[in-house]
């Protein structure tokens, strides 16, 4: 899947979840404050859904969800490894 | 697809069958006695219910199973408050296994929770913690290969008879400590006000050992994934629970209102009982869509099912007490007597608006929904 096919979506998400700010692909949401458990929740849950994929307890860690790239390349990852 | 509830028509029939044979008859000894037999559990268990709401993203109508398992709450939920929150504890602990668990401990653990040879339960809240669970105080001290738990947990549910418990400790972080760990004692907690069956506990962790595979999910994710996996399912559980407690309100009030003669006429006759009863009706089905709507985000993985699941949550614990308080005025004087069950249904709806997220907590998350949505 193309590298925008999948950051697009994860930046879309973070903007209608942050009160509508736009979030670069850097940002660090957790050092931006956003981030709270019911984001942490959602944010999962839209992964999940939107990419058919299955985040579990090895992709347990903050530097995965740190950042639109961070979420970008878990999610690469789990597509390449799923086939 | 699009999916409506009457297509499930005969997997209701089903539960409520089970419910009406295996549990009603049990209802009123349960609260009397606070404790649920075990020949209901072991109802429970051959009629494979403890497997509900253990389906996966593999499942291949996922949103007809997390239907379905509403609707076994529902049915549980009409029969007996307490054994419907014994089946939903189970799945609010042993989801979060399912859900975050390792490989190994998935393996262990799954086969044995759905089968129903452990019943499993959550541990969040503690003596002084309740609604605020990042602040947790019981500890977990990492020691050679080990932590140590050490802290008190309360007001647990199913804590005098579950098998395994999901523990939030500070970190925050969850682990998983079987019943029988050195260092674990359980204190029953009897004289509560409604869901007498909850078979409620104290939980007290002295220098607890518990090995490094119990841990769940990664240190730090105890409340964000684990917890919150276990709250969220509760919350969808404890909706359709609630509207089956409505029902049995409902119901109750039907018959009472229709037998009961005053003034010359039946009850039922008079209008202001109906409007009772027409609100009554109302309030259910609204409840019932909600939380028919909840369940199909959460079949779709829609991340607005946790949304939905809440407000779900916070529309039918609220109409439930609207409901239980109204059947009982139906009633009179028999309402609050000894004889028949609307006393309890009262005495049970109170609880639902405190678990799983007492209704103040749910409106502030609620609306921090709304406000996070329109930006």
């Amino acid at each position: 899947m193309p590298d925008d096919a999948i950051r697009l979506p994860i930046r879309g998400f973070m903007t209608r979840s942050f009160d509508g700010r736009a979030v670069a692909d850097e940002d660090d949401i957790f050092a931006l404050g956003f981030a709270n458990s019911l984001f942490a929740m959602q944010l999962v849950a839209f992964v999940e859904g939107h990419f058919r994929i299955d985040i579990d307890s090895d992709d347990l860690e903050i530097e995965n969800f740190r950042s639109v790239s961070a979420i970008s390349g878990l999610v690469e990852r789990k597509m390449t490894a799923a086939g | 697809m699009r999916m409506e509830l009457e297509e499930f028509g005969e997997v209701e029939r089903e539960y409520r069958a089970f419910a009406a044979e295996h549990v009603a008859p049990h209802a009123a000894l349960i609260d009397r006695e606070e404790r649920i037999p075990r020949e209901v559990v072991d109802a429970l268990v051959r009629a494979g219910y403890f497997a509900s709401g253990f389906h996966t993203s593999a499942d291949p109508d996922p949103v007809a199973a997390t239907i379905r398992h509403g609707l076994l709450h529902e049915a549980l939920g009409a029969a007996s408050a307490s054994v419907q929150g014994l089946l939903n504890v189970h799945h609010m602990g042993g989801s979060p296994i399912a859900r975050w668990g390792t490989r190994e401990q998935k393996e262990y653990w799954v086969p044995r929770l759905v089968s129903g040879e452990v019943l499993a339960a959550i541990a969040i809240t503690e003596p002084h913690v309740g609604s605020d669970a990042a602040a947790v105080a019981t500890t977990a001290t990492p020691d050679g290969t080990d932590y140590v738990l050490n802290g008190t947990k309360r007001w647990i549910t199913c804590g005098q008879n579950a098998d395994v418990f999901v523990v939030l400790a500070s970190g925050p972080t969850a682990f998983i400590v079987p019943r029988g760990t050195e260092g674990l004692t359980i204190e029953p907690i009897r004289g509560m006000l409604g869901c007498r069956g909850y078979m409620v506990a104290e939980l007290r962790f002295e220098d607890c050992r518990i090995p490094a595979d119990h841990l769940l999910g990664r240190p730090g994710f105890g409340l964000t994934h684990v917890a919150a996996t276990g709250l969220d399912s509760g919350r969808y559980n404890l909706a359709w629970g609630c509207v089956g407690l409505a029902r049995a309100c409902l119901d109750a009030s039907f018959n009472y209102s229709r037998e009961r003669r005053q003034f010359g006429s039946a009850l039922s006759e008079f209008q202001l009982v109906q409007q009772l009863i027409s609100r009554m009706m109302t309030d259910i089905e609204a409840a019932r869509m909600l939380c028919f709507r909840a369940g199909t985000l959460r079949g779709r993985r829609d991340p607005a099912a946790i949304k939905l699941s809440a407000m779900a949550k916070y529309f039918a614990s609220t109409m439930v007490n609207r409901v239980a308080y109204d059947a009982v005025q139906i009633h009179g004087a028999s309402g609050v007597g000894p004889d028949l069950p609307v006393q309890r249904y009262l005495r049970d709806a109170r609880i639902m608006e405190i678990v799983e997220g007492s209704t103040q907590i749910l409106e502030t998350a609620i609306a921090r929904y709304g406000y996070q949505e329109r930006g």
